[in-house]
């Protein structure tokens, strides 16, 4: 692709544009559940990687037929996360109740 | 440059450096604050999309809901007595790694497939539509993911209000 081309590429967004930005999205997400130490970091991590997957649903659902598919499974996605991350911090409260830390390598046992 | 690309980049630019921000800052209140202007900027790539009604629903449930969730979060599960509230990372080297050739597949990938996408015009306002599909095709997971909602919030209340036997 020559340079030419590329500004051309990159001045018409298009699917592959929200694509590659959902990608992105989806890394740091990655990193942040590979690389912190507190749970609650590695839950905003997944809550970032939810966000890239419904940026790659409604893309797909724009750029398709004409129907709305895409963005109800959307919807969805939306509502299980909040159900996850509902249940998620009650956990995190009743580790942090009994080993008096949150991060993820110190909790090594499953009773107290 | 027209209107629309000005405004898909300055969305990603705020949805991935607030991400950024979220990801590499060692200061956990600033993440959860970070975490806000990520919401917001996927919310404004929605509204690009042309999906009005998940904007909102974006805005409400991530901004308005799961994000107090994690502050409330942050701050009850710090040491009181310890004042700083900075958390550490660990096995940051095989993470940049992973991530890096993660990103870079994905974004190869990405850049060289040939999507075909149809040049039919997008359905507005969205609202209604949805509405009507929930109600028809989609019912039964939507009752589901109602009766999942409501079992998960009871059951996270139960955890969380668990009293510790002595």
């Amino acid at each position: 692709m020559s340079p030419a081309e590329f500004l051309q590429w990159l001045k018409t967004p298009g699917l592959n544009h929200f694509l590659i930005l959902s990608a992105l999205l989806f890394s740091l997400g990655i990193y942040a559940i590979l690389s912190r130490r507190n749970a609650i970091m590695v839950l905003m991590g997944i809550e970032l990687i939810l966000n890239a997957a419904n940026i790659n649903f409604i893309a797909f659902s724009r750029y398709s037929t004409g129907t709305l598919d895409g963005q109800i499974v959307a919807i969805f996605v939306i509502i299980l996360a909040a159900a996850e991350v509902a249940i998620a911090l009650a956990i995190v409260l009743n580790i942090y109740q009994t080993f008096n830390t949150v991060n993820v390598d110190e909790i090594n046992q499953l009773k107290d | 440059m027209d209107l629309f690309s000005v405004i898909f980049y300055v969305f990603a630019v705020i949805t991935l450096g607030a991400a950024g921000i979220v990801v590499f800052s060692r200061n956990i209140v600033h993440s959860a604050f970070a975490l806000l202007f990520a919401f917001f900027g996927v919310a404004g790539i929605y509204v690009l999309l042309m999906a009005d009604f998940l904007a909102i629903t974006q805005l409400m449930i991530y901004v308005g809901g799961i994000l107090v969730l994690l502050i409330f979060g942050v701050m009850l599960t710090q040491r009181q007595i310890a004042v700083d509230i900075k958390t550490g990372t660990i096995q940051t080297i095989p993470a940049l790694i992973i991530v890096s050739a993660l990103a870079g597949t994905l974004v190869g990938m990405f850049w060289v497939t040939v999507w075909r996408t149809s040049g039919i015009p997008p359905v507005e306002p969205t609202a209604s539509k949805i509405g009507e599909l929930l109600l028809t095709t989609y019912l039964l997971p939507f009752e589901v993911a109602s009766v999942v909602l409501l079992v998960a919030l009871i059951g996270a209340a139960m955890i969380a209000r668990r009293e510790k036997k002595a």
